[in-house]
């Protein structure tokens, strides 16, 4: 009974509850004594009752007398709260020092409930009514709206008036059910342990999906059935049946073979669509490369080494472009020639000059405007050793390979095959064929040309329609040799031909020079005998080539380090020079009949003016490493002043000739080289008056 | 599903002579292509005077054999312009006088 040992009685803050308190004393004083005498009236109808059971005291319990029993303790109440502080101090402003504040707040609150209950004559309650009527809700009037209502209106204290709210909730229930009996009664929940729970869960989202397949393809046919339509197509059916002597299976494979046609056609239009690509990337293509190159271009063009004029004898090589392809890095160059057309074009011809590395050769076509890549490329089985570009038809090409074939490329066919090839049945060479040189048309216009193999044979080709007719021009036979040389006697019968050169007026004189050294002049009218024979090198003739001006005079190239000019009506030579280093090839230069250039193996051009000097080069230029690269082939260009000069590793290089290696010489030309035998052998002095006079056709 | 028009009557001759089937038309692979004339022939043959039979027997056995729908005209003059599904058309003559297309259109 701890509220009853409490000195304050107040159970709520109310004022008017305070005076009720001696009251309540009273009562609480009443209801202990009550207690005790309860606590031993029970326990004696106990002990009636069951005499096992006795009273138990707790063993520490105060052992009272009567007389202390009977004794009043009497407690007052005060409405002094004793936990609340007595000495409060608060600072005072005004006197400036600490207060003690008298006024303490004496209350103190045990206990607070707030009742819900609203009485059902009160104005709250009318005012619920009211609007519960107008919302016509079912919810019961006093139950939901009264906890906000009560608080004014019921202090009272909650235990007794827990008999009240039952009476309330007995009378109202009837009320709201009697006044909404029309209505569905709702389910009333337990107010007092009712509690709702609702949870909600994820959704899934929702997914669309949906397919739709292809229809069938389809076409539309039409067509027309009559009497006469089906006559006639049996009638040309028959006639057709009749033709072919087949039946209907004969008209299904012309249909196959229609849509053959029609791929093939469309093959074509797609070929044709990358050509015209093709055209336009070959303009990027040099576009780019003149922007590349552009200052090569320049040099081309305009340079000209100005320290020539201080040097009065001697000149330089500027080198230009240098030509190569990826694919024929490994084959050396054999063969030069320049487009007499397109004169920044020429030919390159690649293989081999190593007996033991004979294998695949090209022939790639150049241009000056595009050095980067060939304009045409064809791969061969065979190693190219010689080329000629027809001089009118510049798109007619000659080649001889080593493998003694013949072939012409036919730059407007398209295929990397040639368009004439000989065969063994059509009379080819049965050793490397050394050079070849297209002929003046024959008598029917059917172009030809010649080649010189080391078989010994010379050999005229005629272009007759898609083959090739062959005609032997002369064989090389050693007749007379054979006694002097006793090479001769190990190869019995013929000589083998490694150049030729055909003179420039006369048509059927041409010279041979051959792997033994000699240079034979020939005349095509004559097959068995020379017209006659120089005893010119000591090892193998590279090149004998005519002078571009002089009728009589050419220059031949060996092995053995010299180079000779020759006056083909004397048969020793008018002038030597030893280069101190087998050369490879030479060439007369196409603006001076005076001015010559040679290559040696050991990468140096040599090019000579006879009229500057008679006996050293005017230019000698070492243009590659000695060690690692053998120059091959040089060429002048038949207009512009440069020369091309081909390696063995495949290169080709550009070189322009400065002003002092092609100064045009004035009338002094004429004797110049008559002077060159007088200087050389006094037996040649005889020969003075007859060069005289045939001299002067230079320029 | 056909279609009959007005015949001519045509020498005994000529008859023999055309009396094979001619594909006039088809884009059917090689095989169906033998089938479905063969069945035509057939079928023109069986039911020599009745068109409409025998266009219905062309049919139901294309539908059987191939799938559905088969659209079969048979006739000695008509004209006409379908859609088809591809490699599925055949248009023949017959017999000298008989016009077959046989297609399929589902």
């Amino acid at each position: 009974m701890p509220v009853h040992n409490n000195n304050v009685g107040a159970f709520t803050r109310k004022g008017s509850n305070v005076q009720k308190l001696p009251g309540l004393k009273a009562v609480k004083a009443a209801s202990k004594k009550k207690d005790e005498e309860e606590g031993v009236d029970p326990g004696d109808v106990l002990d009636e009752w069951s005499h096992g059971k006795a009273l138990l005291k707790p063993a520490d319990q105060l052992e009272l007398t009567d007389a202390e029993l009977k004794e009043e303790i009497t407690r007052i109440l005060t409405a002094n709260n004793p936990h609340a502080p007595q000495n409060i101090v608060r600072y005072s402003f005004k006197e400036r020092s600490y207060k003690l504040t008298s006024v303490v707040d004496q209350m103190a609150v045990h206990f607070m409930l707030e009742g819900s209950l609203l009485h059902q004559d009160s104005d709250e309650a009318l005012r619920l009514r009211a609007k519960d009527s107008l919302s016509e809700e079912t919810t019961t009037v006093d139950t939901g709206a009264e906890p906000d209502e009560d608080k004014p209106e019921t202090p009272a204290i909650p235990v007794e008036d827990g008999g009240e709210v039952e009476e309330a909730g007995v009378e109202d229930r009837p009320d709201s059910v009697t006044s909404k009996t029309d209505k569905k009664e709702p389910k009333l929940t337990n107010q007092f342990n009712f509690s709702e729970r609702a949870s909600q869960t994820l959704n899934n989202p929702l997914r669309e999906r949906s397919c739709q397949t292809e229809p069938p393809p389809r076409s539309n046919f039409s067509a027309t059935a009559n009497q006469w339509e089906i006559y006639d197509a049996y009638v040309y059916e028959l006639q057709k049946q009749e033709k072919n002597k087949e039946k209907q299976k004969a008209v299904q494979s012309k249909k196959d073979n229609d849509k053959g046609k029609k791929k093939n056609m469309m093959m074509e239009t797609q070929v044709d669509d990358i050509t015209k690509v093709g055209n336009s990337a070959r303009i990027f293509e040099r576009m780019v490369n003149q922007n590349t190159f552009d200052d090569i271009a320049q040099d081309f063009k305009y340079f000209e080494d100005a320290s020539d004029e201080f040097r009065d004898q001697e000149g330089t090589l500027l080198t230009l472009w240098k030509f190569q392809y990826e694919k024929a890095k490994r084959l050396s160059v054999t063969a030069l020639c320049w487009n007499k057309k397109y004169q920044d074009m020429f030919a390159v011809g690649m293989g081999s000059y190593d007996f033991s590395k004979q294998g695949r050769g090209m022939v790639v076509f150049y241009s000056l405007k595009n050095s980067a890549f060939p304009e045409y490329i064809y791969p061969t089985n065979s190693g190219v050793l010689c080329l000629d570009i027809h001089e009118q038809h510049s798109y007619l090409v000659a080649v001889g390979f080593y493998d003694g074939c013949v072939a012409v490329y036919n730059l407007k066919e398209e295929g990397l095959e040639p368009a004439y090839k000989s065969t063994a049945k059509t009379g080819k060479h049965t050793d490397p064929v050394w050079q070849v040189h297209w002929q003046n048309d024959d008598m029917d216009n059917n172009h030809n040309f010649c080649s010189v193999s080391s078989d010994g044979r010379i050999v005229s080709w005629t272009l007759v329609k898609n083959e090739l007719v062959f005609t032997d021009i002369i064989t090389l036979s050693l007749n007379g040799a054979v006694s002097e040389e006793p090479e001769g006697a190990q190869q019995p019968s013929t000589a083998c031909g490694t150049s030729f050169d055909f003179h420039k007026q006369i048509d059927y004189l041409f010279l041979v020079g051959t792997e033994e050294g000699k240079i034979y002049k020939c005349s095509k009218t004559y097959s068995s005998q020379f017209l006659e024979t120089y005893d010119a090198h000591s090892m193998a003739v590279d090149t004998v080539k005519w002078n571009h001006f002089h009728p009589k005079v050419f220059i031949s190239c060996s092995s053995d380090w010299t180079v000779k000019i020759w006056d083909h009506t004397i048969n020793t030579p008018m002038f030597t020079f030893d280069l101190n280093a087998a050369v490879g090839d030479v060439a007369w230069s196409p603006y001076s009949s005076t001015v010559f250039a040679a290559i040696t193996t050991d990468g140096t051009v040599h090019v000579f003016d006879l009229n500057i000097n008679k006996y050293e080069a005017v230019c000698e230029q070492q243009v590659v490493s000695k060690k690692k690269t053998k120059l091959t082939h040089i060429e002048f260009n038949p207009i512009y002043p440069i020369i091309i000069v081909g390696n063995d590793r495949g290169y080709v290089t550009s070189f322009k000739l400065s002003p002092n290696l092609r100064k045009k010489p004035k009338a002094k030309k004429g004797q110049e080289l008559p002077k060159g035998p007088e200087v050389e052998i006094a037996k040649m002095e005889k020969l003075l008056s007859l060069l005289r006079e045939p001299e002067p056709s230079t320029l | 599903m056909a279609a009959t028009g007005d015949g001519k009557k045509e020498e005994a001759d000529y008859k023999r002579l055309h009396s094979f089937p001619l594909i006039r038309h088809t884009d059917m692979p090689e095989e169906m292509r033998v089938e479905t004339m063969e069945l035509c022939v057939t079928a023109c043959e069986k039911f020599a005077t009745n068109n409409e039979s025998a266009a219905k027997m062309i049919k139901e056995s294309m539908d059987k054999k191939f799938g559905s729908s088969w659209h079969v005209v048979i006739g000695e003059g008509f004209g006409f312009e379908v859609t088809h599904e591809v490699k599925n058309l055949l248009y023949m003559f017959f017999g000298g006088s008989l016009a077959v297309c046989v297609w399929k259109c589902s």
